[in-house]
């Protein structure tokens, strides 16, 4: 598959997504333990997103280089309340520094 | 124009440039994930919706097929759909318009539409929050594309450690309960379970399992509403002011 076309087919089930909340009846998302996964779907994505940007390698490998540390440097400035911008510019920071310095 | 009309216009237009900003780091990592500029910049118009669009460019950038990126962002925007019928009413949009409300359904529209007090306040706030992101995400995207091709080597630059910041920052807001945070344990024990027996892609989709078993075990309690997650920190903080 195309580049262009995985990015224009996501757009539109995106676009489809929010224009069937608009349209569907209402009863058809009520029931409680489906309201319960799909608000708990981000959650268990974004988590796993994190992992695989922090330690994912090449062809399924787990390595610990300088995004993990990046990575506990942005979870510190998400405790002290930073805005988004600030701590993913820091964690790019940390990153750069210790390639920089030679770290993998 | 009354005082908390005014109070809301400003608002918006906070959301507005504060989560649009951070539209620079999506250009910059749609670019380094292996995206063109064009590519990018389709992404930030057509799909609208920060999460998906960063999981998406993710799995390109980790090697991941087409099918994984267009999965992954269809379930993250799962979300989008159920902001609309919590909004649809309060909107009442006929026709053409509904699509075009559709397309500006996101966590910030939403969140800012229903915090107003009144329905009119309620309507002029998820319009213009909707319009105000959608402008400086747009422009911020473009700036931080062409910012991004011009750099060079993502590494050298720490781009690749900016997109798990920027994981980490879409999830911080939303860990605010016993059930979320046990989602997320599960969520990254899979992963790390998967990643070595399974393509680029797909161990995020298997994550995705962890909100089934979890949303769907659990007896409900009060603390359970996952409501709508201000999702990228600056904007309801600032918002609020």
């Amino acid at each position: 598959m195309s580049l262009w076309l995985a990015v224009l087919v996501a757009c539109a089930l995106a676009f489809g997504t929010k224009l069937a909340g608009f349209l569907v009846p209402h009863h058809w998302l009520e029931g409680e333990r489906m309201r319960r996964v799909t608000g708990l779907l981000p959650v268990a994505l974004l988590s796993s997103l994190v992992v695989v940007q922090a330690i994912g390698g090449p062809g399924g490998s787990l390595v610990a280089d300088a995004r993990i540390v990046a990575v506990a440097v942005a979870v510190v400035a998400l405790l002290l309340r930073a805005p988004f911008i600030l701590v993913v510019a820091l964690g790019a920071a940390t990153a750069a520094l210790l390639r920089s310095l030679g770290w993998p | 124009m009354t005082s908390a009309s005014t109070q809301v216009r400003r608002q918006s237009l906070s959301v507005g440039i504060a989560t649009g900003a951070y539209g620079v780091s999506f250009g910059a990592l749609g670019v380094a994930s292996g995206l063109d500029v064009w590519q990018t910049c389709a992404l930030s118009a057509l799909m609208f919706t920060g999460g998906s669009q960063f999981a998406f460019v993710g799995v390109i950038g980790a090697g991941g097929a087409g099918l994984s990126a267009i999965a992954t962002a269809t379930l993250l925007g799962v979300r989008n759909g159920l902001y609309a019928l919590q909004v649809r009413e309060l909107l009442g949009v006929r026709g053409w318009r509904r699509a075009v409300a559709a397309q500006l359904t996101i966590d910030e529209s939403t969140a800012v539409g229903i915090a107003q007090e009144t329905d009119p306040l309620a309507r002029q706030g998820f319009w213009q929050t909707g319009l105000a992101v959608f402008v400086f995400w747009n422009a911020f995207t473009l700036l931080g594309a062409v910012l991004g091709n011009a750099l060079g080597d993502p590494r050298r630059w720490g781009l690749d450690a900016a997109a798990a910041a920027a994981f980490c920052a879409l999830l911080w807001p939303r860990l605010h309960s016993r059930p979320t945070a046990v989602t997320a344990a599960v969520a990254v024990v899979l992963t790390v379970l998967v990643v070595p027996r399974a393509p680029a892609g797909i161990p995020v989709l298997v994550a995705g399992l962890a909100a089934v078993l979890v949303g769907w075990s659990r007896p409900a309690a009060p603390d359970d509403d996952p409501g709508v997650a201000p999702e990228p920190g600056p904007a309801p903080r600032d918002g609020e002011r």
